[in-house]
Parts: structure tokens; C-alpha cells; sequence
């Protein structure tokens, strides 16, 4: 029998060959709780009777979304991470660490045709890796924490077909972008998504994260990038869809004339061309989140403002993805040239995307953000405007105060591929 | 059930059921003060206990935030009734004993008076004399909702029963 890739890494886990729409049982691989879902999952776990993890050494907790604790209430609720980590044995990274699912994937939590689930929507982003992966709530995590196992009815899988070669100037977050605007909100509703075809065999693994992260943004349960063209720092089996796999849709876009895109107010599926909005008056600027935040996003912000600086009345906020990825940024001199163009470094976790703390905008400012969503108030104000694009356009933007595609400020040879 | 409507679009996120920043505890009373701060600041005014939230499609797209659903039940929302629920919203709602009715497209108008049962998956709106077919939830979701969400379902069976 076909499959698609979804449909074979979970009649792997099932232990029988499964089908779209069937409710099945299904035992993890790992299981991942933030500061922002693991208080409510602790509860609810010592709710259903407390006791042992199902494996402590497969459960993660990372302290990322309010980190350092901005508050003695969020303190406390790191505070009850710490004590229930201690006491079940189980792993926790802590402030500064950085984005969960950074955490997740630099760390090796989560490897090729594995099943993991997160208590956060992004969780999608270990698609990146080929592993089956997706978002719940806390609840759905305690019971998990519990029985190592959830249920889940098998998505029908969308295969998205990307011809042609990305233009130089476009990055994998134009691609996404791209396909959240073509599909919308919820194109992708309880469905699975394969991306696959020689516009993306050459991503990075940092780029296949930019892509898988943002599935939910289309309302898919996961998102599964084609192994072709995948490096990792270790041995791996792929885990390959079937050629004759049936799929609920397959949808072809040829990219080979895409263009930088940009995420307009107040939904991330109000995509357009840069061109349009081209100009837009902003004050303030970030680079960082799990879709935006790695040692690349860094670099290509610091290929557009080596030896500048940013336009006086806007402010350049960088949260790097992780500890391991702003270590790198330091030794590879990309936090210095970033530093002298006037960027300001915060501590590596997701607080501006969420409006948790730091980096909240002022009534009627208008943000540019690396970042995965733009609802109203998003950033912690419901009277500021935020526009999503890729780190470049963010870093090209801040640079001139106003909207700008940084191959205008750029010598096109020296373009961040 | 019986209950006033509160009406709204497509799309309502989860940023606009709770922002992000009114997350951060586990006082459900504090995440009931602040559901729809953004989308409709005088709902906690307007609404009585036992009262519906009717919405269109993609009803709690977004976050995967549990504090979603459990700012509307602390703030005495009875259930939930859209066109379409974004998946973690309605998982979440689920396990946290908040009813969500799916019930395809719909012309329910705002202040009008709804009653739903659940058992029997009957929804009327009784202001406009109109009967609407309730969607059929999962059989392993109906049994967690049974129970009144999935902490007493564990409690009770100590595993997933399907």
C-alpha cells in the first residue's frame, strides 16, 4: 500500500497501516512543554494523580516565552517548572536557553520519522527534520506526560509541489509567506502538508524550520518537508513518501519569478508582493521567533547592515533562536557588525513575537517582524500594526526607516543567499 | 442549555480570545477578565452566565494556548458554536469540559436566544424559529466531554479508551 510520509511514520508508531480520518492511538517519540502551556500541564498531570512521567528523559520543558521572568508571578510559575523537573527527573532548559523548538532540534529531541508533540501551535516546525510533529494543549500534554501516548485522527496529506529555482533576494520565509497567502488561514485545516520539488531541496535545515513552522498558519496539524537535500549533524534514515501515495490535493506553484513577500495587518495570510507596500513608515524592527531566529536569519540582517546604521527613529530588537545559535553569531563577528548598526540584543526565547514581555509597540507604531504572526495586538498593543517578512527585509527596513526589499541597498553579489 | 448569542466573524485567533501577555497564571477568574479584551471590550458586561459565543469559520486559530477555552468558561460561556473550530482550540476545549458545536453555515443573528442539546445534537435558534444539524464530534472526544474533560476521563480509565 502507498503512503504519504505522514501516513508511514504513523502506521510505524501505530504498529498497522493507518488511513486519512481514522482516530487512532499513537505512542510519542518525545513531548515538549514552554512556560507558557507546562504550569497548566503540571496541574492538570498532579490532577489526574500525579506520580512518575511516562519517561523522564523524553519530556522537555523549556523556559522560553517570559524568560528572564519579567514578574514575581511568571518567576513563580519558572519557579514551579524548576521544583516539578527536579522532582520527576525530567529535562529543563532553562533562561536563555532559547526557543523550545530550537531547543528541541540542536538538542537531537526530535530526529527523522519520529512522533512529537508540543504544548505550542509551532511545534509543526520538526517537520523540518521529517519527524511527524504537531501542537497541543496543556491538558492534551499532561495526559501525555502520563501515558506517553495521544489520539489522533489521521490528517489527509496536501502535497505542495515548488518548481523552478528561488530567485536570488528570496529566502525560505518568502516561499511560506507566499503559500500562507495562497492558501489562507485555513487552507490547510486538520490536514497534513508535504513540501516538497527542487525550489527547496537546497534549504539549509535553518530554512526547512522557517518553512514547516508556519503550516499552523494555514491550520495544518503538521508539516513535513521532502528529506532531498536534508543535512544533519548525525546518521539519519529518511523517511520518503511513496510515489503512488494518495493525497487529498496537490498544488503546484512554480517560484521561479517569486519576490520578496510581506505579511500585512492583521492576519499573516494578508500576503503581498513587497513592492506594494513598499515605503510603509515603521518604528521598530525584529529578528528572532522559532520561524526567524537562527544563525542565517542573523547573518543576512548582518549582510544588509555591515558598516551602517539603522534610520535614527526606528529601533532594531534581535532575539537569537537559541544560546547555541547567539554563540555562534558572537564568534562569527554577526552580533558585532549588528551591535555597531545600532540593533539591541535580547535574551534568545520568543517574548516580543508574543507580547509576553519586552518589545511591546506603542499606540499606532508600525512593526517589522521576523516572526510568524501579525493578529491584532499580537505584539502585546492591539492599536500597533505588524508586517511579517524575511530577516533581510526586517534588517533593509530598519535600515531606511520605511519598508525597502534590501536588494536596493545591497550589492546584488554580496546578496544573502 | 439556553442562551443569549454573542455574535462574531471568521477567524477569531486566540490573541483576540486572550492576549498573550494575560496568559501567564493559573487564576482562571484573572483569564476570564480579559477574554475578547481586544475583539469586543464590553462582552463581560454584556453576557450572562450560560450565554453562547456563535462565530463563523476557524473559530481559535492561532496559539495553542488552553487559556483560550478556559477564559471563556471562567467568564460563564456555555459552549462555543462556529462554522469551523481550528484543531488545537477544539481539542483543547474538549479536555478542559468547554462544549464547541460545529454547525456548518449559519444565519444566527447577535441577542438572539439559542438552546442546544448536546446528547441529542439538536441546536435551535429560538428567535428565528430554525433548527440547524450539529456536526458529530469524534466518539473518543465525546466520551472525554462526558466526563467533563480529560482530567476526571484519565482519572476514571487511566488510559485512552477507543
Amino acid at each position: 500500500m502507498s503512503q504519504t510520509a505522514v501516513e508511514k511514520i504513523l502506521s510505524q508508531h501505530v504498529g498497522k497501516p493507518v488511513h486519512p480520518d481514522e482516530v487512532v492511538i499513537v505512542p510519542v517519540d518525545a513531548i515538549m512543554a514552554s512556560d507558557a502551556t507546562a504550569p497548566y500541564a503540571i496541574r492538570a498531570f498532579e490532577e489526574m494523580g500525579g506520580g512518575e512521567l511516562w519517561r523522564p528523559d523524553k519530556v522537555i520543558l523549556v523556559i522560553d516565552h517570559a524568560a528572564p521572568a519579567p514578574n514575581q508571578h511568571i518567576s513563580n510559575l519558572h519557579r514551579m517548572m524548576r521544583k516539578f523537573a527536579q522532582e520527576k527527573g525530567c529535562r529543563l532548559y532553562d533562561v536563555g536557553a532559547g526557543i523550545c523548538h530550537q531547543v528541541m532540534v540542536e538538542n537531537r529531541h526530535v530526529q527523522p520519522g519520529e512522533v512529537v508533540i508540543g504544548a505550542d501551535s509551532h511545534s509543526c516546525a520538526y517537520g523540518a527534520v521529517g519527524a511527524f510533529a504537531t501542537g497541543v494543549g496543556s491538558t492534551d500534554l499532561a495526559a501525555l506526560m502520563r501515558t506517553g501516548k495521544t489520539w489522533l485522527k489521521i490528517p489527509p496529506t496536501i502535497r505542495i509541489e515548488l518548481t523552478g529555482r528561488l530567485p536570488a533576494g528570496t529566502v525560505a520565509k518568502d516561499v511560506i509567506l507566499f503559500l500562507v497567502g495562497q492558501l489562507g488561514l485555513s487552507g490547510a485545516s486538520y490536514q497534513a502538508i508535504e513540501y516538497t520539488g527542487e525550489a527547496i531541496d537546497g534549504l539549509t535545515l535553518a530554512g526547512r524550520m522557517t518553512l514547516a513552522s508556519m503550516s499552523v498558519e494555514m491550520g495544518a496539524k503538521a508539516g513535513i518537508v521532502d528529506p532531498r537535500g536534508l543535512e544533519l549533524p548525525y546518521r539519519f534514515e529518511p523517511v520518503w513518501a511513496d510515489k503512488q501515495a494518495h493525497y487529498a490535493q496537490v498544488l503546484r506553484f512554480d517560484l521561479s519569478n517569486l519576490s520578496p513577500q510581506i505579511s500585512t495587518p492583521h492576519s499573516p495570510d494578508h500576503v503581498v508582493p513587497l513592492e506594494d507596500v513598499q515605503g510603509t513608515r515603521v518604528t521598530m524592527a525584529f529578528i528572532g521567533t522559532c520561524t526567524n531566529g537562527r544563525f542565517e536569519d542573523l547573518q543576512a540582517a548582518a549582510a544588509v547592515l555591515k558598516g551602517r546604521s539603522i534610520a535614527p527613529h526606528v529601533r532594531l530588537i534581535i532575539a537569537p533562536a537559541s544560546r547555541e545559535v547567539f554563540n555562534q553569531a558572537l564568534q562569527e563577528g554577526v552580533v558585532e557588525t549588528l551591535s555597531q548598526a545600532g540593533a539591541t540584543f535580547i535574551t534568545p526565547g520568543c517574548g516580543p513575537c508574543v507580547g509576553t514581555h519586552l518589545g511591546v509597540p506603542g499606540d499606532e507604531e508600525v512593526v517589522i517582524s521576523s516572526a510568524n504572526r501579525n493578529f491584532r495586538g499580537r505584539m502585546g498593543n492591539p492599536n500597533a500594526r505588524i508586517y511579517l517578512a524575511s530577516p533581510a527585509v526586517v534588517a533593509a527596513t530598519a535600515l531606511c526607516g520605511v519598508i525597502t526589499d534590501p536588494g536596493q541597498v545591497m550589492d546584488t553579489k554580496a546578496s544573502p543567499s | 442549555m439556553k442562551g443569549k448569542v454573542h455574535l462574531y466573524g471568521d477567524h477569531v485567533d486566540t490573541d483576540q480570545i486572550i492576549p498573550g501577555a494575560y496568559t501567564k497564571t493559573l487564576d482562571v477568574d484573572e483569564l476570564a477578565s480579559h477574554v475578547f479584551e481586544y475583539l469586543d471590550t464590553d462582552f463581560r458586561t454584556r453576557m450572562t452566565s450560560g450565554d453562547f459565543v456563535v462565530a463563523g469559520e476557524d473559530f481559535g486559530c492561532g496559539s495553542s494556548r488552553e487559556q483560550a477555552p478556559l477564559a471563556l468558561k471562567a467568564a460563564g460561556v456555555a459552549a462555543v458554536v462556529a462554522s469551523s473550530f481550528a484543531r488545537i482550540f477544539y481539542r483543547n476545549a474538549i479536555n478542559i469540559g468547554l462544549p464547541v458545536v460545529e454547525i456548518g453555515p449559519h444565519d444566527i443573528e447577535n441577542g438572539s436566544e439559542l438552546e442546544i442539546d448536546l446528547e441529542a445534537g439538536a441546536l435551535t435558534d429560538r428567535t428565528a424559529q430554525r433548527t440547524y444539524p450539529v456536526t458529530k464530534i469524534p466518539a473518543v472526544m465525546l466520551d472525554i466531554l462526558r466526563e467533563g474533560g480529560l482530567v476526571p476521563y484519565l482519572k476514571k480509565h487511566g488510559d485512552y479508551q477507543l
